[in-house]
């Protein structure tokens, strides 16, 4: 198929469309509306499923409710919004069902602003709602990414009745790329075995996120867990770039990765050996390859657009073995190749320390800017 | 190649479907291009802006704190980003909104009557398209005859009795950029 110029929340909705969503239910809000708008036109001409819902937890209770019947189904929201889902969420992956949320992050916490952002790692990564669940996470950098990880969503959410987080920014949602969008697949109806809608004859099923015994919420506990080992072995996904002969690593992921790309490339140009690491799941984290770095590397400069949230999943990663510097831009300000260029020219001249909190030093610097 | 444009003017000048079109082009001969607007609650009416970079490898930044090529298409925003355009950059300025001359001398800025030259051709909103035309002019990666295309290739049928006014516009526009020792 020949490459088009779509804009990210575009390409998003009608990559949804083309990987055979059914049902799609969510409410407005700024960077992402115009997921919600492209759907409003598409669904319904296709005879799907499209209900703009009365608020988020209405719209993520359907997706609970459409998901237990074992259909391909999706919201998409915007930071706030996503915060008031985080109920839903839990008890979807408490019942073990797919479902997959598009989140075009914008600035926080709070109602904060609706430029881009990345402050919504934590929520998603670790997951904001209530429990020990795993959700899938995948973060695209650009519209062919948007396009390919909202298939993939779908995808690995079914494989592994699982949630899956499409964790994209204002400014992938807002951006216009050539990029192409996959054939149309045709709707298949599963027959999942767990899957309910009208018994027949067959045996009754029941979903639920309730186990008033604890012991068989423990079950139910180390089953998801199991589930979790079994993504993380199998679904790691990454981009590396520069990599081979580098002395120094920078890891950055969705606009802060390619932000940092454009600096990694004009550090090389001055013949700084830097590479860069840039996450596609940053849940399951690629910290096998990051560990794998991290014994060669002189220092690894974490970038994003927050007060360090991936840094964490870093240094778990890292440990003590290398210094771990930190560069962020949070609340809606997207950092220029300047601004990371700069960093790496400092992390590659200073006299590095493994210190506790990359932070600290951080913040010291941008307050005294 | 790597180039990095920005386009601003008030909403309603054709800001961003300057930078469209632009972006079009240089996906139609096979370049990387990235293009973004300026979003946010002031848009109607007031100031818009995108940036589109294009270049022939992955496009890392897709914003740049100092563009080397502007079209500034309003005196607000002749005076917001002259100063930040990069040091032997050009901007290409529509000097019927625009009552000053040029402060930075280590830039080129080109002076088009955008606008009186797109009532001449008897539509004040082919103004975008003039300017587009000028800047063509100084940037010889992106063929007129590419953008024309680009047009026809891309703007909804219905809208296709206006090609031949916006390729007069985009022609004038170029030609005003020569007829001043540009390009």
């Amino acid at each position: 198929m020949a490459k088009e110029l779509i804009k990210g929340n575009v390409a998003m909705a009608e990559a949804a469309i083309r990987a055979g969503l059914e049902a799609y239910f969510g409410y407005p809000i700024t960077p992402q509306t115009e997921v919600l708008e492209h759907l409003a036109r598409r669904m319904p001409e296709l005879g799907r499923a499209f209900v703009q819902a009365e608020s988020e937890v209405a719209a993520i209770n359907m997706v609970y409710g459409a998901a237990c019947t074992g259909v391909r189904v999706m919201t998409s929201s915007s930071s706030p919004g996503v915060s008031l889902m985080q109920e839903g969420l839990s008890y979807i992956a408490g019942t073990e069902v797919p479902a997959v949320i598009i989140n075009v992050m914008r600035g926080g916490p709070g109602l904060g602003n609706i430029a881009p952002a990345q402050s919504d790692y934590y929520q998603s990564v670790h997951g904001g709602g209530h429990g020990d669940y795993h959700p899938i996470v995948l973060a695209p950098a650009s519209v062919q990414e948007s396009i390919d990880l909202t298939v993939l969503s779908f995808e690995l959410a079914e494989k592994y009745r699982n949630l899956a987080f499409v964790l994209s920014d204002g400014s992938v949602g807002q951006m216009m790329e050539p990029a192409e969008l996959p054939p149309m697949q045709p709707i298949v109806k599963k027959n999942y075995d767990w899957a309910i809608g009208g018994k027949g004859t067959r045996e009754k099923r029941i979903l639920t996120s309730i186990n008033i015994n604890p012991h068989d919420e423990e079950i139910a506990n180390l089953r998801m867990l199991q589930t979790w080992f079994e993504i993380k072995k199998n679904e790691v996904r990454y981009k590396e770039y520069y990599l081979d002969d580098a002395e120094f690593l920078v890891i950055g992921f969705g606009t802060s990765g390619r932000v940092a790309l454009s600096a990694v490339r004009k550090c090389r140009e001055k013949g700084i050996k830097v590479g860069l690491l840039r996450p596609i799941t940053v849940r399951p984290f690629p910290d096998e390859v990051i560990i794998e770095l991290a014994e060669r590397v002189q220092g690894i400069l974490v970038v994003e657009m927050n007060q360090g949230q991936m840094l964490d999943d870093v240094m778990i990663a890292v440990g003590k073995k290398v210094p771990i510097e930190f560069y962020g831009r949070p609340g809606g300000v997207i950092p220029f190749p300047e601004d990371v260029e700069s960093e790496i020219e400092r992390m590659v001249s200073a006299k590095l320390e493994i210190v506790n909190n990359p932070r600290v030093a951080w913040l010291d610097r941008m307050l005294h800017r | 190649m790597h180039k990095e444009i920005m386009i601003a003017g008030y909403g309603g000048q054709g800001v961003l479907f300057a930078g469209q079109i632009l972006a079009y082009t240089a996906m139609d001969i096979k370049m990387q291009v990235t293009w973004i607007p300026s979003y946010g609650p002031e848009m109607r009416g007031g100031t818009a802006n995108c940036t589109v970079v294009i270049s022939d490898q992955e496009i890392g930044s897709p914003q740049v704190a100092e563009p080397p090529i502007a079209i500034l298409l309003n005196l607000p925003s002749y005076d917001k980003y002259e100063p930040l355009i990069k040091v032997g950059g050009v901007a290409v300025v529509n000097a019927s909104m625009v009552d000053r001359g040029a402060i930075r001398t280590d830039i080129r800025t080109i002076f088009v009557e955008a606008s009186r030259i797109a009532e001449e051709i008897g539509d004040t909103k082919l103004m975008n398209m003039v300017a587009v035309g000028a800047l063509l002019a100084v940037l010889p990666e992106l063929d007129i005859k590419e953008v024309k295309n680009a047009l026809r290739l891309h703007l909804p049928s219905r809208h296709h009795a206006l090609l031949p006014s916006n390729y007069l516009a985009l022609e004038r526009g170029f030609d005003a950029a020569v007829s001043q020792g540009h390009g």
